[in-house]
C-alpha cells in the first residue's frame, strides 16, 4: 500500500485504536523542560503514579534561565523555584537532567538533535510547541500541553486523532542570500497561520533535500507558525551523516539495523496527500515580517500590504507602520540572534561572515545567544567569539532567551527588535516589544547598520 | 474534572482573530509551578496599561458584558502549546470559548481543562458578535449531549462537532490518565512486540 512517510512513522506506533475515537499513540522520548512539567508531576504525585518509563524521558533547563552570570545562584525566586524544583523532580523519578550550567545544557530542540537523542522514525513530544523542529529528522515530532506531559509520565503514550497529511514542494535554486529561515517565512507569508491546522506537514522537493540538517530544523521549527502540529522531511544520507557518531546515537549492529528501516521510510511515489502546495525556489527573496503574527511577512524590499481588515489594522497600529509602506531604512535598536529557530552553529557562521571586520552600528542592542553549551563551546572554537566582540556585541550564555523574554532578557516597550526567533506576536519579547522575523544574515546587517537593508542590493 | 452538559449564560464579544496564547497569558506568568490562579492574569497586557491602569476599551473592562461563554474571532489559540493559557480563561470563569476556528493545540488543552472549544461557522459567529453586541443580554445555549449552541435572541441555532470520546469524557468528568492508566498491559505488549521485532531482525 501506497504511504507518506508521515504514515509510516504513525502507524507503527499506533497501540490502540478507539472505534470512532482516538488512538493510543506510543510516545518514544519525551523531553521536558521547567516551565510545562511541574504541574505534570505534581498530577501524578496527586494520583499516586509512578513515572511508567523514566528512561525514556530527558529533561533540560532552558526557558526560564539567565544568559548572564549562570555560576551564579538565579536572582529571580519565581524563576529560581521554578528550576530547582525541575531538579528534585526528576532526581526524584530517575530522569537525566542536563541542568543549567552542564555542558549538555541547552534549548530542548538545540540540545536533543545535538546529542543524537533524535532519531529518523521516532516518535518525540515535548510540552512546547517548536517540538516540530525534530521532524527535520523524518521523526514525528509535536508539542503538547501540560495535561498531556502527565499522559506521558503516567503510560509512555497519548489519546490522539491522527492529522490529515500536507505536503509543501518547493523546486529549484534559492537565490543568493535566501535562507532556510526565509523559506518557512516565505511560505507562510503565502499560505498563512492556519493552513496547516488539523494537518501533519511533510517538506519536499531540492530545495529542502540540498538543506543541511540545521536549515532543515530551522523550516520544521517554524511549521506550528502556520498551524500544522509537524513538519516532516525524508531521512536522507544528510540526515544518516548527522546523526552517526553522535552521544546516543546507535551503534554497530544496532545503526546498520536502524539504517536500513529508516532508508524506508520516505513518502511511496504514489501515495497521496490531503493537501498539497507547490512554490518554486527562484520566487523566494530575504523575508522580514512587518505585524503581529508570523504569516505578516514581505520580501525585504517589498511594501506592506494595503488589506482592509481590522485584525490587519490592528497589527499594523501596534507596530506603527502603515499600508503601502517599505520597511527599508527603518530605524532599529535591537538585535536578536538566537531562539531554537536559529541558534546553531551555522546560523553563528552566517552572521560572523558578515559582521567580520565591520562595526555594529551605535544605537544598537545586539544579543547573540546561542541554542546550548555545545554551540557555545564551537563559537570560541571556531574564533567566532573574536569577531562578535571585536563588532560590538554581546555574546551570551545559552537559553531561549528573547524569544519570550521569560527572563531578564527584554526588549523595551515600544522599540523594535529584528529578530530570528519564530514568533513575532505582541508583547511576545517584552510588554509592548515589536518584532520583526528575519534570518541570521539580515539580523546580522541590521546590528552593523543600525537600520533595515535592502540586503538583495548589498549582497550583489 | 468537573462535569459538563450544557449551560445557557450571557457572553463576552471578543471581536479579534488570531489571538495568540502570549496573549491569553503572557510568558512572565508562566514560572508558577502549580495550575491555580492564572485567571487575574487573562489577557493582561489587553486588560492593563504597562502602568498598571485598567484599559477601559478591552471588553473584559466593559461591565455591560459578563457570562461564562467567550466568542471570539477566527484562529484562536494559536501559538505556544502552554496549557496555562486553558488554566488562565478557566479560572476566570469561561467555561465555553466560541471561535469559527481554534489552533490545535489549545483545543486539546481547552478539553483536557473541561473548557469546551465551539467551532461554529464564520457567518454565525458573525450574527453571534453582532447580536451580544447589541442587546449584551443576550442568553446563548450551548448544549453538549445534543451538540447545538443556540440563542434565541436571534433564532441562531447551530450544530457542532466533537469527537465522541472526548464529549462523554467531558460528560463524565473523565481525563486521559485514567483511560490510558487502564490500558497498560496493552502498552507494556506494544513495547515486547517491537523490542522482539528489533532483536530478531
Amino acid at each position: 500500500m501506497s504511504k507518506t512517510l508521515f504514515d509510516k512513522v504513525w502507524d507503527a506506533h499506533v497501540v490502540h485504536k478507539i472505534k470512532d475515537g482516538p488512538q493510543i499513540l506510543y510516545i518514544d522520548k519525551h523531553l521536558i523542560h521547567e516551565v510545562t512539567s511541574p504541574q505534570a508531576f505534581n498530577e501524578l504525585e496527586k494520583r499516586e503514579l509512578p513515572i511508567f518509563r523514566p528512561q525514556q524521558v530527558v529533561a533540560t533547563a532552558d526557558h526560564n534561565t539567565p544568559t548572564k552570570d549562570q555560576h551564579l545562584p538565579i536572582k529571580d525566586k519565581l524563576s529560581r523555584k521554578q528550576l530547582s524544583q525541575l531538579s528534585e523532580n526528576c532526581k526524584k523519578n530517575g530522569i537525566q537532567l542536563y541542568e543549567l550550567g552542564h555542558k549538555y545544557n541547552g534549548i530542548v530542540h538545540v540540545m536533543a538533535p545535538e546529542l543524537g537523542i533524535t532519531h529518523p522514525g521516532m516518535s518525540i513530544v515535548c510540552g512546547d510547541s517548536h517540538t516540530s523542529t525534530h521532524g527535520a529528522f523524518g521523526s514525528i515530532a509535536f508539542g503538547i500541553g501540560t495535561s498531556q506531559v502527565a499522559q506521558v509520565f503516567a503510560s509512555q503514550c497519548l489519546l490522539l486523532t491522527k492529522p490529515k497529511s500536507m505536503r509543501i514542494n518547493v523546486n529549484g535554486k534559492l537565490k543568493k542570500g535566501v535562507l532556510p529561515k526565509d523559506v518557512i517565512l516565505y511560505i507562510i507569508s503565502q499560505i498563512g497561520t492556519n493552513a496547516g491546522t488539523g494537518y501533519f506537514c511533510e517538506y519536499a522537493g531540492d530545495v529542502f533535500e540540498n538543506m543541511s540538517m540545521e536549515g532543515r530544523m530551522t523550516v520544521c521549527n517554524m511549521s506550528i507558525e502556520m498551524g500544522a502540529r509537524g513538519g516532516i522531511i525524508a531521512p536522507d544520507q544528510t540526515t544518516f551523516d548527522y546523526v552517526k557518531g553522535r552521544k546516543f546515537a546507535p551503534e554497530g549492529q544496532e545503526w546498520k539495523h536502524q539504517l536500513d528501516y529508516w532508508k524506508s521510510l520516505p513518502t511511496n511515489t504514489d501515495a497521496e496527500f490531503d493537501k498539497e502546495y507547490t512554490f518554486n525556489a527562484e520566487d523566494i527573496e530575504p523575508m522580514i515580517t512587518f505585524g503581529t503574527n508570523p504569516g505578516m511577512g514581505i520580501k525585504i524590499n517589498g511594501l506592506i500590504p494595503e488589506k482592509n481588515d481590522a485584525s490587519f489594522e490592528k497589527s499594523l497600529k501596534y507596530m506603527d507602520f502603515k499600508k503601502g509602506e517599505s520597511l527599508i531604512h527603518k530605524p532599529i535598536n535591537y538585535v536578536f540572534i538566537g531562539s531554537c529557530t536559529n541558534s546553531r552553529i551555522e546560523d553563528f557562521r552566517v552572521a560572523a561572515e558578515y559582521i567580520k571586520g565591520k562595526k555594529k552600528a551605535e544605537n544598537i542592542t545586539a544579543w547573540l545567544v546561542p541554542g546550548s553549551k555545545q554551540v557555545e563551546q564551537q563559537i570560541e572554537a571556531e574564533g567566532l567569539k573574536t569577531i562578535f566582540t571585536e563588532a560590538g556585541f554581546e555574546l551570551r550564555q545559552p537559553g531561549c532567551s528573547a524569544c519570550l523574554a521569560m527572563n531578564d532578557d527584554k526588549i523595551p516597550a515600544g522599540e523594535y527588535c529584528v529578530s530570528t526567533s519564530n514568533r513575532n506576536f505582541e508583547g511576545r519579547q517584552g510588554q509592548g516589544s515589536r518584532t520583526l522575523l528575519a534570518s541570521p544574515l539580515l539580523a546580522a546587517a541590521t546590528a552593523i547598520e543600525g537600520k533595515i537593508i535592502d540586503i538583495t542590493t548589498h549582497l550583489n | 474534572m468537573e462535569k459538563f452538559i450544557s449551560i445557557t449564560s450571557r457572553a463576552v464579544p471578543l471581536a479579534v482573530e488570531n489571538v495568540d496564547t502570549d496573549q491569553i497569558i503572557p510568558a512572565r506568568f508562566l514560572k508558577a509551578t502549580d495550575r491555580e490562579g492564572f485567571g487575574e492574569h487573562l489577557f493582561k497586557d489587553w486588560r492593563y496599561h504597562k502602568d498598571g491602569s485598567e484599559n477601559n476599551d478591552f471588553v473584559l473592562n466593559d461591565s455591560t458584558y459578563s457570562g461564562e461563554i467567550l466568542i471570539a474571532g477566527h484562529n484562536f489559540g494559536c501559538g505556544s502549546s502552554r496549557e496555562h493559557a486553558a488554566w488562565a480563561l478557566s479560572d476566570y470563569g469561561f467555561k465555553v470559548i466560541v471561535s469559527s476556528f481554534f489552533a490545535d493545540i489549545f483545543k486539546g488543552n481547552a478539553l483536557n481543562n473541561g473548557v469546551l472549544p465551539v467551532q461554529v461557522s464564520p457567518n454565525f459567529l458573525e450574527k453571534l458578535l453582532k447580536t451580544i453586541e447589541e442587546n449584551p443580554e443576550t442568553q446563548i445555549e450551548v448544549n453538549l449531549e445534543d451538540q447545538y449552541i443556540a440563542s434565541s435572541t436571534f433564532g441562531g441555532h447551530e450544530s457542532f462537532e466533537i469527537d465522541s470520546y472526548k464529549k462523554t469524557c467531558l460528560m463524565n468528568g473523565y481525563d486521559d490518565i485514567d483511560f490510558l492508566v487502564s490500558k497498560r498491559a496493552e502498552i507494556e505488549l506494544f513495547e515486547k512486540r517491537k523490542e522482539l521485532a528489533r532483536v530478531s531482525d
